[in-house]
């Protein structure tokens, strides 16, 4: 593995081995001192054409957990708003020795197009691109959804096999549903995606899911073992909502997850939102805020499994920053 | 191929094969039978030990010194007298290296602090090892002392480390490799040496 693009990319055995570095990484996590020597002396670029919170913190806290050193990107004040162009910015971040580089970008595709072209010899992370792919969203996801759901017990090695997945919202806009769908398909999950017909996107008979027009059809029928609900990306959708749904209070009537579908749904089933959450809009307070909701989780989660993917692309020789030895010494 | 990341093992279990067998079974019984002893005189009795393992082959020997000292002294509790230690992320030759499988660490639930650490390795090499051990160690506790054994001592130190239990020591050349076999990992216990002369 040398870039991280897209989790259609990655076999069971890439994903389960991510999943199984993340929870050594998290173990580390719960220590008084969580700093680790590991990437003592690499470099980490977070370049951010779009604004961030919480994906730009996980990686950088994940980096400086790490050891690594952090340099923070972001388009607003830089070149960017003078006209450089995204080969510009890589090349200026390549002479700077960058040995992987986090990109958001709203452009889908824009990870692809800096991994390929050259511009850097470095590691390329997809942190989200467009309506593309959000692969270490997916991948946070389905180390909770292991966590709580392949127990009890040690779940290192485990896959998702048999777990039933329930993806609610504005998966047209959604860069996490199309994460999460390659991701837990090879993984093993059963996933369906749940959302009003103007929100699922063209061509979606060719993803290895279900569709549903009907939350409380999915919730009674199929028992999800865990609801993933979506934002409403309402920055997405052109002015005056877009048409895309009559009015947030009908949206809220037919897909939000409120007391009643949370008391409906199966007792051991777990509530995911990969944030920021729209309080009464696709969630409501009181399923944000029960004891199923595993939303503040994620975010930890997130740092570990960052974390993983930093230390599997970056350590070893096989990673591109590395001179690889001629003979491999012994036992040491 | 190093087998300091063991693949698990691919040769069929014969006697003849490739190496000379340094260690039976019984040697290495009696070895981890002197060791237990040595440890319980040196630190007067077995209270504030703990004995970590460095995984793979390390953890095995730790539980079985455990066993040993528990023999002797039965008022210690193997939940707290053994733990294991991955050093993977404080290695220095990471970059040198595929990636590495990250190990488990399992301290005991007393703790670190104020105790006596007794690393335990297979074989004693480089010393490169026991340095990411003792880094290890220092972001986990304060030990009040930490002390090492090795069942294998092949010399060729890179670093001044050496080992305070050892179970037999084995002068070899660079060119040859020196397995561990043990019943836990393996299917057997032996020390072979192969290879050399070449």
């Amino acid at each position: 593995m040398r870039h991280l693009l897209s989790t259609a990319d990655l076999s069971l055995a890439d994903a389960v081995r991510i999943l199984d570095t993340a929870g050594s990484m998290a173990a580390t996590q719960a220590r008084e001192i969580k700093k680790l020597p590991t990437l003592r002396g690499r470099t980490v670029v977070n370049l951010f054409f779009e604004d961030s919170t919480r994906t730009r913190i996980s990686f950088e806290t994940a980096a400086k957990r790490l050891s690594a050193d952090v340099i923070n990107f972001s388009a607003k004040g830089s070149s960017v708003s003078k006209g450089e162009s995204l080969k510009d910015t890589a090349l200026t971040l390549q002479a700077m020795g960058a040995d992987a580089v986090v990109i958001r970008h709203h452009a889908s595709g824009a990870p692809h197009t800096l991994a390929t072209n050259g511009w850097t010899h470095g590691s390329v992370i997809n942190a989200g691109d467009g309506m593309h792919q959000h692969p270490t969203q997916a991948l946070l996801d389905a180390y909770t959804l292991r966590r709580h759901l392949m127990g009890p017990g040690d779940v290192t090695g485990r896959d998702l096999a048999g777990l039933r997945v329930a993806i609610v919202g504005d998966v047209l806009h959604s860069r996490v549903a199309r994460s999460n769908v390659h991701l837990l398909h090879t993984l093993g999950a059963e996933v369906t995606l749940v959302a009003p017909p103007t929100l699922v996107p063209v061509g979606v008979g060719a993803w290895p899911a279900r569709v549903s027009y009907h939350l409380d059809a999915v919730i009674a029928d199929e028992k999800p073992d865990a609801v993933m609900m979506l934002r409403v990306q309402r920055e997405r959708m052109s002015s005056a909502g877009g048409g895309f749904f009559p009015s947030p209070l009908e949206y809220t009537r037919r897909y939000g997850l409120d007391a009643r579908r949370l008391d409906a749904l199966p007792d051991h089933a777990i509530v995911l939102h990969p944030g920021p959450m729209n309080r009464g809009l696709e969630i409501s307070a009181d399923a944000a805020d029960s004891p199923r909701a595993v939303i503040v989780e994620q975010v930890a989660n997130g740092v570990a499994v960052r974390m993983a993917v930093l230390y599997l692309l970056l350590a070893g020789s096989d990673a591109p920053a590395g001179t690889i030895s001629d003979e491999a010494k012994v036992n040491a | 191929m190093s087998p300091a990341v063991p693949t698990e093992n691919d040769e069929t279990v014969a006697d003849d094969d490739a190496g000379n067998v340094v260690l039976g079974a019984p040697e290495i019984a009696r070895a981890l039978t002197r060791i237990a002893h040595e440890i319980l005189e040196r630190n007067k009795g077995g209270a504030d030990v703990v004995l970590l393992g460095i995984p793979t082959r390390g953890l095995p020997l730790a539980r079985r010194l455990a066993e040993r000292l528990i023999a002797v002294e039965p008022g210690l509790h193997a939940s707290q007298l053994v733990g294991s230690l991955d050093v993977t992320m404080y290695r220095d030759d990471l970059a040198h290296h595929p990636t590495r499988t990250i190990g488990e660490t399992d301290i005991p639930g007393t703790g670190l602090d104020g105790k006596v650490v007794v690393l335990v390795d297979d074989v004693l090499y480089s010393g490169r090892t026991i340095r990411a051990a003792l880094d290890a160690i220092s972001d986990l506790g304060r030990p009040r002392a930490v002390q090492l054994a090795a069942l294998v001592d092949r010399g060729h130190r890179e670093l001044p480390i050496r080992a305070d239990y050892v179970g037999k020591n084995l002068p070899t050349s660079t060119g040859e490799r020196v397995r561990v076999l043990l019943q836990e990992c393996d299917g057997r216990d032996a020390v072979l040496i192969e290879g050399g002369a070449r």
